[in-house]
């Protein structure tokens, strides 16, 4: 278990000075796969620095296990690093990277062998064993650099965008390779990023940040279907955003009055909101439906047809202004298509609308 | 008949070698010529008064390495030669090892300060290279004799009564040679740390390497090219040198420059002078040789 607390990190002095990160605190759990999600320039790599020790945070505490970590230069903690630009040793072939932590910790040469031939099992590259760095691919070079990580089994494996200099499809295996891995090894995962999809899905949680603080930490589902605020919200998917007038809350449920009059339920993430307030309300393009106008919450007019292949998205201009996306998965049979310039009704089940802290 | 591409190659070859042309010539005449004079100056009899009598002779080769003795005309190693070959290869080896111990910190310092500031640094190190030889000897002459800064400060702290002989000995020359090329040295090891990706260093403090364990596991070996042209470019023109051995020598301590000057001035032995440099020019292929392979070698069995 990773304790997070309060910790700060300025760069610079003065007026020059850089804030990246403003009082963080997280605990991360054994075994667990952990994402720290934001835009670049967010703290994430910060923290992760942090925490492999290349970077003295300004105040705060780490511990791992209960054990203070800040006071342990980098190359004795138990933890271990995948670099973005994999920071393979050009100098080394595949084996003796993969060896060299465990030659560093002073095991017995028997055990480095052995130790070494199974990394190279688990990330199949056994055939590449004696190759010079330089000679293997893009993905191959990753996962050396997994398997570099691995190899003294750390207690905690640190992920700095390790996917990023990838391409789609081998970033997409890529994503599957690792969560069995961290399934197998049972190490604790802290995977840094700034691709949404990465993070939704690999992690078991996800701590959005921006600003160098955290805005909200949850599971993918949680992140995704309730997000806390209007910051969570547009980064991560697409989301409509709507005004709304906040009239009273109960709990984590919220009566809402919309821009068409309409009245209805949405959900408020923590409470806490006023009642009588002007709020903002996020709507998933895909939890929202398409109908006649007739009874919808916000009748409009439709703009933009977009055919995805898979779904397609429906851009409503609404009679109370703005615009709204409908997102609707296309179907084989599907008889009816709608037009540009078609009247149309946007409508969504009570409770999905989320209230949005600003 | 010609095809438009025949011509049109035969165009680019002229072109090609006419633009070369200039090149060669300064090859052929101002490398090669003077080499080649020197090997013909080399099997030729002395003239009396300097220059050389057109009259093949090994003397001057055999006088290399050994002499006749002047009243019993016995045969014998010419210790006065041997000496000084020993003392430059000595001094030019101790002379780039010295320049490493130096010139490797002084060059990690630089390629981790921030980039606006290195290049101040690099001038610092280079306003000495743009002085004149002469005088920056003449400086280490000053600081070192007798009745110089350094023994005056040490009598006038008390800490010797007498001043300590440092001018005119091996120490002195070890001393002027290694600030003289000492840029030499940092130079390349700059340029290829320069280009070592520091994150290579933080993956080995990542997987437990101590910081001595980066220091020779990870950036030596990385920055191996920049120390080996440094050991090169310092080592060759130590074997060579004629004004540091001459005036911080005093005529004692002489080098392989100096035997050839005092050759081809005052005794009047150019054959002896000429086959003393290519003995030089030997002496420094082999040198080579032997190191860039041994170095390779290590490179190999290293990893």
């Amino acid at each position: 278990m990773i304790e997070i607390e309060g910790v700060r990190k300025v760069f610079g002095e003065g007026r020059d000075s850089f804030t990246a990160l403003g009082d963080v605190s997280i605990t991360i759990d054994s075994n667990e796969f952990f994402t720290l999600l934001g835009p670049s320039g967010c703290g994430k790599t910060t923290l992760l620095r942090v925490i492999a020790g290349f970077t003295d945070p300004t105040e705060g505490r780490v511990t791992l296990e209960g054990r203070d970590l800040l006071t342990l230069p980098p190359y004795t903690r138990p933890v271990n690093t995948v670099f973005q630009s994999y920071a393979l040793f050009p100098h080394m072939t595949v084996a003796e990277n993969i060896g060299f932590g465990l030659k560093m910790l002073g095991k017995p040469r028997r055990e480095i062998t052995t130790t070494v031939e199974e990394m190279l099992e688990l990330v199949r590259m056994t055939e590449m064993a004696d190759r010079k760095t330089s000679q293997i691919s893009g993905g191959q070079q990753q996962r050396v650099a997994l398997a570099r990580a691995l190899a003294p089994r750390p207690k905690v494996l640190l992920l700095d965008e390790p996917l990023s200099a990838l391409d789609f499809k081998l970033r997409k295996d890529m994503r599957l390779e690792l969560k069995r891995l961290q399934a197998e090894t049972g190490i604790t995962f802290v995977f840094v990023t700034h691709d949404q999809d990465e993070a939704l899905t690999m992690s078991d949680r996800i701590a959005v940040m921006n600003h160098g603080e955290i805005r909200q930490i949850g599971g993918p589902r949680d992140i995704y279907d309730h997000p806390a605020e209007r910051f969570v919200a547009d980064f991560i998917g697409d989301t409509n955003l709507l005004p709304a007038e906040l009239l009273s809350t109960e709990g984590e449920s919220a009566r809402i009055r919309l821009p068409s009059g309409v009245e209805t339920q949405a959900r408020a993430a923590t409470g806490g909101q006023k009642a009588g307030g002007d709020v903002t309300i996020a709507v998933r393009p895909e939890h929202a439906r398409l109908n006649g106008t007739e009874g919808a919450l916000l009748p409009g007019t439709l703009g933009n047809v977009v055919y995805f292949g898979t779904d397609t998205h429906y851009h409503v201009d609404l009679d109370s202004g703005g615009s709204f996306v409908v997102r609707q998965q296309n179907q084989p049979d599907q008889q009816h298509h709608r037009q540009t310039g078609e009247r149309v009704g946007v409508s969504f089940a009570p409770g999905i609308g989320q209230v949005l802290k600003d | 008949m010609t095809t438009l591409a025949e011509t049109r190659a035969r165009a680019t070859r002229k072109a090609r070698a006419l633009l070369l042309a200039p090149a060669m010539a300064i090859l052929v005449f101002a490398a090669s010529g003077p080499l080649i004079i020197v090997v013909i100056y080399s099997f030729l009899t002395p003239g009396d008064y300097g220059g050389v009598e057109w009259e093949f002779s090994l003397k001057a080769w055999f006088n290399v390495v050994a002499e006749r003795d002047f009243f019993t005309d016995e045969l014998r190693f010419a210790d006065a030669h041997l000496s000084v070959f020993w003392r430059s290869i000595k001094l030019s080896i101790l002379t780039a090892i010295l320049a490493f111990i130096f010139g490797f910190p002084t060059a990690y310092f630089i390629a981790t300060r921030p980039k606006k500031q290195r290049d101040i640094w690099m001038l610092l190190i280079m306003i000495p290279f743009w002085t004149n030889l002469l005088i920056r000897t003449f400086a280490i002459m000053e600081l070192i004799r007798n009745q110089g800064t350094v023994n005056t400060a040490l009598i006038g702290m008390g800490l010797i009564d007498e001043p300590i002989q440092m001018l005119f000995t091996e120490f002195s020359l070890l001393l002027g040679m290694t600030y003289v090329y000492l840029p030499l040295m940092i130079l390349p090891i700059y340029a290829s740390m320069e280009r070592l990706d520091f994150s290579l260093v933080e993956a080995g403090y990542d997987l437990y390497a101590s910081r001595l364990k980066v220091l020779t596991k990870i950036i030596f070996p990385l920055v191996k090219p920049g120390v080996v042209a440094g050991s090169i470019l310092v080592f060759v023109p130590c074997l060579g040198a004629y004004v540091t051995p001459r005036v911080l020598g005093g005529g004692k301590q002489l080098m392989l420059g100096n035997l050839i000057e005092l050759q081809f001035g005052q005794l009047r032995n150019w054959p002896l002078g000429a086959a003393l440099s290519l003995s030089l020019l030997a002496i420094v292929m082999v040198a080579l040789l032997f190191y860039v392979r041994a170095v390779s070698r290590e490179g190999e069995s290293n990893v």
